[in-house]
């Protein structure tokens, strides 16, 4: 499998439409709301069936709420999340909590810290076993074949099903809950930093596991990810989000070449390259990440643009489709040429 | 590495260990290394290296039960005149001063290393304080001069300011401009910038090579992250539990690696100029349990050019290799 912007054609699994989360501020005796964190505000992208599209950004940007929206861990303030189901499609937004349990055997969570992620009391044959459990699928013998299945899947040996999970290491412990999101056969799986708590020798082996699977089960992969070089492994389409908003979504070749948001083209060149021939000329940010409670007016970036002009401050920037699959909110997307990741030649 | 010039810093067959009721832990088995003046010297390996514990046992601050078991660590002096600072007892005057004033030390978690309920200033003036002998409006003044260098906007407000009240990138500020108050020699950092993100870790990296220019100090810096040292380093070592299995200068490193882990670790990072979506060469296994570690060469379960009989049974010495570089592999001795 190689690059695919093929994304238009396959049918849609997961639409996401004006995602808005507000997390209120109170204060005082009375808890009166004062404001309001914008931790996602107005997020708009799709996943088609099979793909993996990546969100990436800084901490605070809003890639982990988001995906917790998604998945309806938390409730979001507005927009929709339309999840097709056999032909049926559902806002999992909105849909009756008695739909939700249903609903998220085809929506799983891989989680970033595999040390408090796994209940250190349980054994592996009931921490891979409870989402069976749960849902009420089989008995116990079934389900116990069905664990044995899944840490085959996932490269553990099955005869490790009745030890605690301090037994095995991290890359290990990673694969445990992997097999737990694929107890109940789902078809959009959400990653969150899957591989960010690993060491640099393991993470590999998490990553080919992860892209075997997908191509093995026809996953569909939402990967929340901070690290540049892992998300342009993994990843099919990346979305790039800035405080709350996407600022730039694109096929990933595409948008590590030829970046169109002048933020994205930051964010590339200051990833650092594992080439001591390549220290190049970094574009270096001046200050800070703006504070999702009291956001900039116009386009969130500005203040740390280069490229801002007066439009800039006043008006927030539209989406625009610069590109096939390639949208960008800038005022100049289509005038700026940006630096991309040069591919080198070894 | 270079001869031309006196190491600043001179590890020669550094073992600390850790003696536990379940075991002994050799955290650092045998490290030897050089850092000379005005250079950067990058310490890379997994978690488990043993390369946090070669930093704290340098400035002799190792959490019992460990302790330092072998070896000599070297400091040339400003004098010229030379330390042994494993000699030295861990508590004494001598360590004290070297301790925070001839090196300097930032940590990687800059939320957990600055305590919360004194101001940053307080914490700064302290270490001006301690190293000085000034009064506390000098200090002060100092303090904020240490501040501004390290580009934290209005500093004397930022001064009287708790350190959760900045945000990462200017706490990891805060942290530098502690270590650099009383002018250090050598600088250890240990990831420091492990717990930002990517724009300000190339703001505080940016950072470190202007202050490396303008005061000619030497750094150590302390990494996972092969894409850090890559950008940093001049020379680098690699350790793999406990043990340097390669070092050498940057650019041989990474385009010429000797040692199989190095080559391997090399192999298996996803870099963001390389193609999408294609299997990664791994290392196989995980890092062994420091209760389980291997016989011979630490590596050999790991390695793909393992000789039974030699690797296994035993230990290879860190031996050169070429031009100004060691390996400790049975490939090349």
């Amino acid at each position: 499998m190689t690059n695919g912007n093929a994304g238009s054609e396959k049918s849609v699994l997961l639409d996401v439409k004006g995602l808005k989360k507000y997390f209120p501020i109170r204060r005082g005796l009375l808890q009166k709301t004062i404001g309001y964190v914008k931790a996602v505000d107005d997020v708009t992208f799709f996943l088609s069936r099979g793909e993996t599209l990546s969100l990436v950004g800084e901490s605070g940007c809003g890639k982990t709420t988001t995906s917790r929206c998604i998945l309806r861990a938390i409730a979001p303030t507005a927009g929709q999340v339309l999840l097709s189901d056999n032909g049926e499609v559902l806002d999992v937004a909105t849909v009756a909590k008695s739909r939700l349990r249903s609903l998220r055997s085809q929506m799983q969570m891989i989680f970033q810290d595999p040390f408090s992620s796994l209940n250190p009391r349980m054994t592996l044959l009931d921490i891979v076993g409870e989402p069976l459990l749960v849902h009420g699928e089989g008995n116990a013998q079934e389900r116990t074949d069905r664990v044995v299945d899944l840490l085959r899947l996932v490269g553990l040996r099955p005869e490790y099903m009745r030890r605690y999970p301090h037994a095995f290491s991290g890359g290990q412990r990673q694969r445990i809950g992997i097999a737990r999101a694929l107890a109940l056969n789902p078809r959009l799986v959400v990653a969150d930093e899957p591989v960010s708590a690993l060491d640099v020798s393991v993470q590999a082996q998490i990553l080919n596991l992860l892209l075997e699977l997908q191509e093995r089960l026809g996953l569909t992969y939402l990967f929340v990810a901070h690290d540049l070089s892992v998300v342009k492994h993994i990843s099919e389409r990346v979305a790039v989000m800035y405080v709350g908003k996407i600022v730039e979504t694109a096929p990933t070749e595409e948008l590590f070449a030829s970046p169109k948001h002048p933020y994205t083209e930051a964010l590339l060149s200051a990833v650092p390259k594992p080439d001591p021939r390549l220290r190049s000329e970094r574009i270096i940010l001046q200050g800070e990440v703006a504070d999702p409670a009291n956001t900039p007016p116009g386009c969130h970036f500005h203040p740390r643009c280069k490229y801002a002009k007066a439009v800039c401050r006043e008006t927030s920037p539209a989406q625009e489709e610069v590109a096939p699959n390639h949208f960008v909110s800038c005022h100049r997307a289509t005038e700026l040429s940006l630096r991309g990741v040069a591919r080198s030649s070894a | 590495m270079q001869n031309d010039t006196k190491p600043l810093l001179s590890v020669r067959n550094l073992r600390t260990s850790f003696f536990q009721d379940e075991g002994t832990t050799k955290a650092v088995d045998g490290a030897s290394f050089d850092v000379f003046p005005g250079k950067t010297l990058g310490i890379v390996g997994e978690s488990g290296c043993g390369k946090s514990v070669t930093a704290q046992s340098i400035l002799r601050i190792v959490d019992h039960p460990g302790r330092i078991v072998e070896g000599e660590i070297i400091l040339t002096r400003a004098d010229a005149s030379q330390t042994d600072l494993v000699k030295l007892k861990a508590n004494s005057r001598e360590i004290r001063s070297i301790r925070g004033g001839e090196i300097g030390l930032i940590f990687q978690e800059p939320m957990t290393s600055f305590s919360p309920v004194h101001t940053v200033g307080a914490q700064l003036i302290e270490a001006v304080l301690l190293h000085n002998a000034i009064g506390r409006q000098e200090a002060r003044r100092r303090g904020i001069e240490a501040l501004r260098s390290v580009g934290i906007p209005k500093p004397e407000r930022r001064i009287d300011e708790y350190s959760f009240e900045l945000s990462g990138g200017l706490r990891q500020r805060a942290m530098i401009a502690v270590a650099l108050s009383c002018d250090p020699r050598l600088l250890i950092a240990d990831e420091p910038t492990t717990a930002l993100d990517v724009t300000t870790q190339a703001q505080i990296l940016d950072l470190l090579r202007k202050i490396q220019q303008q005061r000619g100090m030497a750094i150590m810096l302390i990494t996972h992250n092969l894409g850090v040292v890559a950008e940093m380093a001049d020379d680098i070592v690699v350790m793999y539990l406990g043990r340097v299995v390669e070092q050498g200068k940057v650019d041989d490193i990474f385009h010429d690696p000797k040692h199989p882990y190095t080559k391997a670790l090399l192999q298996s990072i996803p870099s963001i100029d390389s193609v999408p979506r294609v299997r990664l060469p791994t290392i196989s296994g995980s890092i062994p349990h420091p209760f389980n570690r291997p016989t011979g060469c630490p590596f050999h379960p790991r390695c793909a050019s393992f000789t039974p009989g030699r690797c296994d049974t035993e230990e290879p010495l860190l031996l050169a290799v070429g031009e100004g570089r060691k390996a400790s592999c049975f490939l090349y001795q």
